[in-house]
């Protein structure tokens, strides 16, 4: 059965749509939102902004994160900054400047109508934030300061230090405290969302593990709301916190919500480059760092000299070339692929070649060392942390590293999934980047969903669907319950059953090779075809081999791991699937077989403006593809160009 | 290189708990810490055994989830470091690493080297915000914050809330954690109309949780991973002490 994707986009001239559907939309009595329930699964940008506000309009929220706090969820370690159209700098920006470039920063592979709400609340987002404390920098006369990000020509990143994301969170989690103190909302922490419970179609609620006691759960409430963050760490190593996971928005997915686009990952050209087959994660060196780096590598392949006795005349400062109008300051997947370019070429650094430099003397020889301390001093702290080696004195070295999802659950305008009554907000639906984010855009669309969408539109919803007689209610006694909780408990048995000889961690970090070689930065047919043969091969493995320490009914990272990476070995094959099926290159998804004689991706907006949206069919068989056209009425489809 | 761990091992917050011992080898400099505990884990998962179980998420020192003390000093032997961005270069080739929880009444031990720090969330819930609802906010440069003030208020606003000034206090006091919230957001004008009602309401939660006093012993500023400076106490103590002498707000 194909999926009817409306997108439910209003109708009206697209600067008035928003305005328009907020008028149109259902409202809440006061008196009555005390007797709805919502339910939020993360406590992220996108997870906290929205419970507390939800709670602030009076609903009684439940909200939950796996972390031992909310105020660790992933956003946390976002550094760089946060994007919004205030034109403070008065270099041009506007609300319709910050909607054009998103819009071709995806590829055009978004959504008009959802990209330009982005940029209408933007300006909201950061006012909020200042009243609620958070300490973005300032310039010496007590104005707010902005950087540039890539793909953009104007200054209209916010930032706090390296630490955008902490300080972010810390507001919404600020927030969030100051209404579970109340006491209308109730938060669960270190508690694992392992499925949705529906209900004729409608989402009513959620099982999860306490993963203290091991206990099994049920919640019953009104609206579901998955804030549950992306998928990177299918790759294993990834930008991801270790925990990050595709888990909930899975579960969901094999409930009947429908996954779009699930191959469009990012892949962040400045990380620091994998040093040792031990290594864990990968480490993010901030975007805002090309504000002032300049990327090079030397002209003469296999140059092992080090990088202070290359003369100025044997450095190919090849972004400058390429792209000589954004410079070091192009979009993230261009410069990824610039890098991979090179590396490929042989003209990488390092001992594995697999490495750039990101050099910073020019900036410190004309600002001085103290003003790129105040900039970036976090940042360089952690690089010399990780490579041993001081950044003010020799380059960066540095790789690209999976870093970002855009992909993610379908949503409509309302941020509702293909599953009444079950919502998606944040890096966890597919909404507004297309296929490639903007640096500082994640923040901004993380806190554009939980402030300013979410609460209109799950009122709208509960106006319009929510049960308020509370003896008609779906309550956790109802047999969907039931049947939810014992597939939870036995599937969680079957892993322990098992009890093969390999550790969760060894089948993990295969599937993470088997896709960062067919399924990474470049892709084809060739390679696709080999991962979805053995995806299936290495999933029937880990399901007669896998060794799960301990039991269930107590403290067990490796129960956590082992459904994560259980539901990864599943997912992997459904992205490699839509990497397949995309016959075209566009954004952070890049088919060899489809580019210019330059190199750069080749979109087919013919057969390919439109969003795939996959529909689960049972664990081993073929997803079935819906597709959502997505129609420009107001930007040209054009070929990128940062040259 | 090769290193003995004790490690310390409590099946949970009921059991009794002990160091346990075990030979690593195979250890290279460039392994963060974490990473030598995974590969101590794997050994143990394949000799049958149950691993270390240890608290760890974003591994790039933000997130404030990683916590251990790392022969007797919180986050180990580098200052300014969070565990997870600790390396094995950090220790010689021989060296025996003790492993513990952290340690203090107010965060009692979950699993091995996992404790329970909600105190601290129970601490922000009592009064570590703005009352700023979502909505109706002015325009975010209509009020001019001088550069020292939010430059301050940033600093402190850097703690991670990992707990490490309450494990390597001689008291577990909590005062270095509790000052940074109050002073990230006493220096900014946002903060100032509940300012003393929440220093005295954070103060009081901090007392109900069971966190000691202070006695001016200054471990927590050199354990702090974020450089934290005491001088926040002060700042708090001023705070409150005008709370309960000059206002009366609730
Ligand atoms: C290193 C790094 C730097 C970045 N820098 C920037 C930047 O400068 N600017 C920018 O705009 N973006 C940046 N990003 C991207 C951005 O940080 C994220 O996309 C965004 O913060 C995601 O927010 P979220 O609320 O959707 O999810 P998250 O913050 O990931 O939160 C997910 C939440 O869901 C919970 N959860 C997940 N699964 C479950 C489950 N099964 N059960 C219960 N709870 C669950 C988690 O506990 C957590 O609370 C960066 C990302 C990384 C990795
Ligand atoms: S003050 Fe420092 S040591 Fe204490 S919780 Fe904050 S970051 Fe950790
Ligand atoms: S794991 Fe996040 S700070 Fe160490």
């Amino acid at each position: 059965m194909a999926f009817n994707l409306d997108s439910k986009i209003p109708e009206g001239p697209l600067a008035d749509k928003w305005t328009k559907h907020r008028f149109d939309m259902k409202l809440v009595n006061p008196a009555n939102k005390r007797k709805f329930n919502v339910i939020v699964v993360g406590s992220g940008l996108a997870g906290a902004s929205a419970a507390a506000s939800l709670s602030e309009l009076g609903y009684n929220v439940d909200c939950f994160c796996f972390q031992d706090s909310p105020r660790r969820a992933h956003s946390i370690a976002a550094q760089g900054g946060i994007n919004a159209a205030k034109n403070y700098p008065n270099d041009g920006d506007s609300v319709r400047r910050l909607f054009y470039d998103t819009i071709k920063g995806g590829d055009y592979r978004s959504r008009e109508a959802n990209v330009y709400r982005l940029a209408e609340v933007s300006n909201s987002i950061i006012d909020q934030c200042v009243a609620q404390g958070v300490p973005f920098a300032r310039d010496y006369g007590g104005l707010l300061d902005n950087r540039s990000f890539g793909g953009a020509q104007v200054s209209r990143t916010f930032y706090a230090r390296g630490q955008t994301g902490q300080q972010l969170l810390i507001g919404a989690y600020q927030a969030l405290s100051k209404e579970i103190g109340k006491g209308s909302v109730t938060m669960h922490t270190r508690t694992e969302m392992l499925d949705v419970v529906t209900v004729d179609g409608k989402a009513k609620g959620i099982i999860t593990r306490d993963l203290v006691s091991g206990e099994i759960k049920r919640h019953a409430g009104d609206a579901v709301l998955l804030c549950t963050g992306g998928y990177g760490n299918v790759f294993y190593l990834s930008t991801n916190a270790m925990g990050s996971n595709v888990t909930a928005a899975f579960r969901a997915h094999k409930k009947g919500a429908g996954f779009a686009n699930p191959c469009y990952t990012q892949i962040h050209p400045t990380c620091i480059p994998v040093s040792s087959e031990h290594q864990s994660k990968l480490t993010l060196m901030s975007e805002s760092l090309r504000n002032d780096g300049r990327v090079w590598v030397p002209k003469k392949k296999g140059d092992d000299r080090p990088p202070s006795d290359i003369p100025e005349g044997e450095r190919d400062y090849y972004l400058e070339r390429r792209y000589p109008s954004f410079g070091n300051l192009v979009p993230r997947d261009v410069a990824s692929r610039a890098a991979k370019e090179r590396c490929d070429e042989g003209f990488g650094v390092g001992e594995s070649g697999l490495a750039v430099y990101l050099d910073f003397a020019d900036a410190i020889s004309r600002l001085g060392e103290d003003t790129i301390r105040a900039r970036y001093g976090n940042l360089f702290q952690m690089y010399e942390k990780i490579a041993a080696e001081n950044p003010y004195k020799t380059p960066m070295r540095i790789f690209p590293a999976v870093h970002y999802t855009m992909g993610g659950l379908w949503v409509d305008y309302n941020l509702q999934t293909t599953v009444p009554g079950l919502f998606a907000l944040g890096e966890c639906n597919f909404s507004d980047h297309g296929a490639n984010r903007l640096g500082a855009s994640a923040l901004m669309q993380g806190l554009a969903d939980g402030y300013f969408v979410a609460p209109y539109t799950v009122s709208n919803y509960l106006g319009e669907h929510g049960e308020m007689d509370a003896a008609k209610k779906v309550t956790t006694a109802h047999p969907a319950f039931d049947e939810a909780e014992a597939a939870v408990i036995a599937r969680t048995e079957r892993l322990l059953a098992v009890n093969g000889k390999q550790s969760i961690d060894s089948f993990h970090k295969r599937l993470g090779l088997i896709m960062w070689d067919n399924c990474g930065m470049g892709r084809t047919k060739e390679t696709l075809t080999k991962a979805l043969e053995e995806i299936p091969k290495l999933r029937e493995e880990f399901w007669s081999d896998v060794r799960i320490p301990g039991g269930d009914k107590e403290f067990n990272a490796e129960v956590e791991k082992a459904n994560r990476v259980a539901d990864f070995l599943e997912f992997a094959e459904t992205m490699c699937l839509d990497a397949l099926t995309r016959e075209e290159s566009c954004g952070g998804h890049f088919r060899e077989e489809h580019q210019s004689g330059e190199g750069e991706a080749q979109r087919d907006d013919e057969n390919y403006a439109h969003a795939a949206v996959w529909e689960y069919t049972g664990e081993g068989n073929r997803p079935e593809l819906s597709m959502e056209q997505l129609e420009f009425e107001n930007v040209m489809l054009t070929t990128r160009s940062y040259k | 290189m090769k290193i003995t761990l004790h490690a310390w091992r409590q099946k949970d917050a009921n059991s009794p708990g002990g160091m346990q011992t075990r030979e690593v080898d195979g250890i290279s400099k460039d392994m963060s810490f974490l990473e030598m505990l995974d590969k101590v884990n794997e050994d143990i998962i394949n000799e049958g055994g149950e691993p270390i179980a240890f608290d760890h998420d974003c591994r790039e020192g933000i997130c404030g989830t990683c916590s251990m003390m790392i022969n007797g000093q919180a986050h180990g032997p580098d200052g300014g470091t969070t565990t997870c961005q600790l390396h094995m270069r950090s220790f010689q080739d021989g060296d025996a690493i003790h492993i513990e929880p952290w340690r203090s009444r107010a965060f009692p031990v979950v699993r091995d080297l996992v404790v329970d720090r909600s105190s601290f969330d129970r601490i922000v819930q009592a009064g570590g915000f703005v009352s700023a609802n979502t909505g109706g906010c002015q325009d975010a440069n209509s009020q001019l914050v001088p550069k020292v003030s939010s430059d301050l208020a940033m600093d402190a606003a850097a703690c991670i809330g990992c707990g490490a000034c309450v494990a390597s206090c001689p008291n577990g006091s909590a005062m270095l954690f509790v000052a940074a919230k109050i002073g990230h957001l006493a220096n900014l004008p946002q903060g100032q109309p509940e300012r003393y009602s929440r220093a005295r309401s954070m103060v009081k939660q901090m007392d109900a949780e069971g966190f000691g006093a202070c006695s001016n012993h200054y471990e927590c500023e050199a354990s702090c991973p974020k450089d934290i400076p005491v001088t926040f106490i002060s700042d708090m103590n001023r705070d409150v002490l005008k709370a309960s002498t000059c206002h009366s707000d609730k």
